[in-house]
């Protein structure tokens, strides 16, 4: 068996090079990597809500969210939450470490369309990884008629993720509102589950587009408090995750029922059918 | 000869075959007995193929035996399949070295011949299909696999003697194959026990084919051959007894994923695996990648099993914890959300998983247990009250 | 041996002490039900169609996420009631509840309750009055509960 150079590299599962040119920790267990390919330009481009197969050359591969905004110059942003030996290695690689890139895959929120509706974002704990690129390209985006607003829940303060730009987005024009479980003795915030903030805020339920990802429990609950308010089902779109292995559609890990969370999702469209996939226990 | 033409050979041309598929550089697979069963190995000649071999299937059990019989194909199918050809059950992906900060990857060259498979059955030949939709048919094409399945040369052998396990009939997938290019083979042959020595019928079905039965000798086909053929699949279509309802079974096993019977053979089910490794359509398999001594990475790609654990392992552990939901993954996906991620069943009726299981799971019973009481859910013991 | 549904259901602190004729009222919507040792009274997302009111046995409130055992919200148990959800559209259940032992309660059937109480106003002002005081006392608790007093301590 002959290993060769010379010939392109054909086989779907093999990643091309990428190297860290910013590390950033976002809290203490999450980290945000900024990767540019060892040569030449970023060959892809993504939309918000797509994942990359990041390896960690001799530990493994994983999917991680894409977590900058498409379109913004530069190197791309992944938010890794450490988690397993995966993951850890990813959290830890240093600045100059390479790291093997395959991707973007699967589906996106499909923020193009919305320019007319107001978007609810729900966001819970290290949901806001995957939901930040489509928050930033909603909020920078010139001409939208309709609001944005970002309802964000975490465990505790100091585990909010993404602070600055939680700032950053309230200055530009969106509504922001943050709820913790636990609070501490600074917080002045709002406390409860994140589906609690979903009555404080003034959205058309006509013309609302929400975009939901966290927990799947959370999800469950933040839909039925969204169809609670008036929001049709259809309208609401929420991240699945479940064990990714190839992200191509071969290794038949990331089934749930009749899905592929590589190929049909991570994105899907809400609708009674899915639910009644994920209301199922171990599916 | 045109791609319609059929002719009759004795095991002379069988040989003359063999030495053709040689002679252009095949790497000829077949059957032959080791180990006490019926595999998949290299053939050089018909005197390697399992001559008066006879199997014995049946839930959980799988015997051979033996006699003075001179026919080649007397058996059904093995625990194999020509699955192993085409998707390795680990293969090297690529490798990694690093000097300084660059990280170089290379890919292996596959530089193996080209596969001839000799003695496939049609409900394998239906496998095939199923793994070229998966693998070859989708928006990532496995480069790797279409390779080798293009190049591979395929010489069906019709049923006449299935198993009692076997279930093609319900499935579509057999005990025959039908004519021309799309039924994906070169050649197929149906062998004729009916008078003494055995002949073999053979049909066509490619170009390539047509370029290698030219070196095969033979007669043409009498019709009283064909009439020869038609009963040998009638024979063999009669005697299966054995069925699932497929028209049904995607409808059933969607609507009944809370039926009591997943629990009760969940009882059963050891959550060994060797269903899956029987299947000629499992596919599911992992990348793992390790370090080298000499301070490389490899990726290797190899079979897993929806019955292990860590298939459906998030971070918190797995989504399937228990072998109820294992078992009901594994049915449910091979019968039902196979039509809804692939366009079709992912069950060839070879009943193979049946015959391997050393519980003795029957998936025909089982789905017959639920659809006999479609729609139960666990029943409370009720008394009393007439909710007036 | 039939029993009176009526007492049985006069006999649960839910409707105790209240008018016999209430009982026969809701005892008229009610069945006697036995629930074997994992099975579910209640699952996510399954039309709301009863209130039990569990006489023998323990059920545990859980909600499952994928990758981890169903998380335990509490434990109800004899002279408890269980199921809400009932009450109010879209009439689904919120959360699984599972027999943790062989269960005996009494199904009341939600229809039949809903529509008694809409054409009966003070039945179903009694009906209300009782449900919405273990309602309060449920909250409190889980209140109390989610202040995790006996957690680490918070940062000052």
């Amino acid at each position: 068996m002959l290993l060769t150079e010379a010939e392109p590299l054909s086989n779907p599962l093999t990643p091309a090079t990428y190297r860290v040119v910013d590390r950033r920790v976002e809290t203490g267990d999450v980290v945000t990597l900024s990767l540019e390919p060892t040569s030449g330009p970023c060959p892809f481009a993504f939309k918000p809500g797509q994942f990359n197969m990041l390896t960690s050359f001799g530990v493994g591969e994983v999917a991680i969210s894409i977590s900058s905004a498409p379109g913004a110059p530069g190197p791309v942003e992944h938010t890794v939450r450490d988690v397993g030996a995966i993951t850890h290695s990813l959290c830890a690689a240093a600045v100059g470490t390479v790291i093997g890139v395959r991707g973007p895959f699967g589906t996106d929120w499909g923020v193009d369309g919305l320019d007319d509706k107001d978007v609810v974002i729900v966001a819970g704990g290290i949901g806001l990884a995957p939901l930040r690129g489509a928050i930033s390209y909603l909020v920078d985006k010139p001409g939208r008629s309709g609001r944005v607003y970002v309802l964000v829940g975490a465990r505790e303060p100091d585990q909010i993720t993404f602070p600055d730009d939680l700032k950053r987005w309230e200055r530009d024009g969106a509504i922001v509102k943050v709820t913790v479980d636990v609070p501490d003795s600074r917080w002045w915030g709002a406390i409860g589950v994140v589906t609690t903030l979903l009555p404080t805020v003034d959205f058309d339920p006509a013309r609302t587009v929400s975009l939901v990802c966290g927990p799947e429990i959370m999800m469950r609950f933040t839909v039925r408090g969204l169809v609670d308010l008036g929001v049709p089902l259809g309208a609401i779109r929420v991240s699945l995750e479940r064990n990714m292995q190839c992200g191509i559609g071969w290794c038949g890990h990331c089934q749930l029922g009749p899905l592929l969370i590589c190929r049909d999702g991570p994105v899907f469209d809400y609708s009674q059918a899915l639910e009644e996939l994920i209301s199922e226990r171990e599916r | 000869m045109d791609l319609s033409a059929s002719f009759v050979v004795d095991r002379a041309g069988l040989d003359g075959l063999l030495g053709a598929l040689e002679a252009r550089g095949y790497r000829t697979i077949g059957p032959v007995v080791r180990d006490g069963a019926v595999v998949q190995q290299q053939v050089s000649s018909t005197d390697d193929l399992p001559q008066g071999w006879h199997d014995e299937q049946a839930p959980g059990h799988y015997r051979l035996h033996h006699d003075s019989d001179p026919s080649l194909f007397g058996w059904a199918v093995g625990p194999g399949s020509p699955k192993s050809e085409f998707y390795p059950a680990r293969s090297l992906v690529w490798r990694a070295t690093s000097t300084g900060d660059v990280v170089t990857l290379e890919q292996p060259r596959e530089d193996s011949a080209p596969v001839a498979l000799i003695g496939s059955r049609p409900c394998e030949l239906a496998g095939m299909r199923v793994l070229d939709r998966v693998f070859a048919g989708g928006e990532v094409p496995d480069p790797g696999y279409r390779d080798r399945r293009e190049s591979a040369f395929v010489v069906v052998a019709e049923c006449g003697t299935p198993a009692a396990t076997c279930f093609c009939t319900s499935m579509d997938t057999g005990p025959g194959v039908a004519d021309g290019a799309e039924a994906g083979y070169d050649l197929a042959l149906t062998e004729l026990t009916s008078a003494g020595e055995p002949r073999y019928l053979v049909r066509i079905g490619s170009e390539r084919g047509a370029e290698i039965a030219e070196e095969m000798g033979g007669s043409p086909c009498q019709p009283q051959d064909l009439a020869a053929r038609n009963a040998v699949l009638e024979e063999a279509a009669r005697r299966i007894d054995r069925k699932l309802d497929a028209a049904n079974v995607r409808r059933l096993l969607a609507g009944n994923l809370g039926h009591p019977r997943w629990d009760d053979v969940a009882s059963r089910c050891l959550a060994c695996g060797n269903c899956t490794l029987v299947c000629p359509t499992c596919f599911c398999g992992g990348v793992t990648d390790t370090t080298t001594v000499d301070g490389g990475v490899e990726r290797h790609r190899q079979w897993n099993s929806c019955f292990d654990l860590a298939h459906s392992l998030v971070h918190t552990g797995p989504v399937r914890a228990t072998t109820w939901s294992r078992y009901r993954q594994w049915l449910t996906h091979k019968l039902s959300t196979w039509h809804d991620q692939f366009g079709m069943s992912g069950c060839v009726g070879c009943g193979r998983c049946i015959t391997w299981c050393p519980v003795g799971i029957d998936i025909t019973a089982e789905v017959a247990a639920i659809a006999a009481s479609d729609g139960a859910v666990p029943v409370y013991i009720e008394s009393g009250g007439d909710r007036s | 041996m039939t029993e009176n549904i009526g007492e049985l259901v006069a006999e649960h602190p839910l409707f105790s002490g209240l008018p016999v004729d209430i009982a026969e009222l809701v005892g008229g919507c009610s069945q006697n039900v036995a629930i074997a040792t994992g099975q579910l009274l209640l699952e996510e997302g399954e039309p709301a169609r009863s209130l039990f009111l569990l006489r023998r046995g323990h059920v545990a409130l859980e909600v499952h996420e994928p990758g981890r055992v169903p998380l335990v919200i509490d434990r109800i148990g004899p002279g408890q009631a269980v199921g809400w959800s009932w009450m109010f559209p879209p009439y689904r259940w919120h959360f699984d509840a599972r027999a943790l032992e062989p269960v005996g309660a009494i199904s009341v059937d939600a229809d039949c309750l809903r529509s008694k109480a809409e054409a009966d106003p003070a039945f179903g002002y009694l009906l209300m009055k009782r449900l919405a005081a273990v309602m309060l006392d449920r909250l409190q608790a889980t209140r109390i509960r989610l202040l995790d007093v006996y957690g680490r301590d918070v940062a000052h």
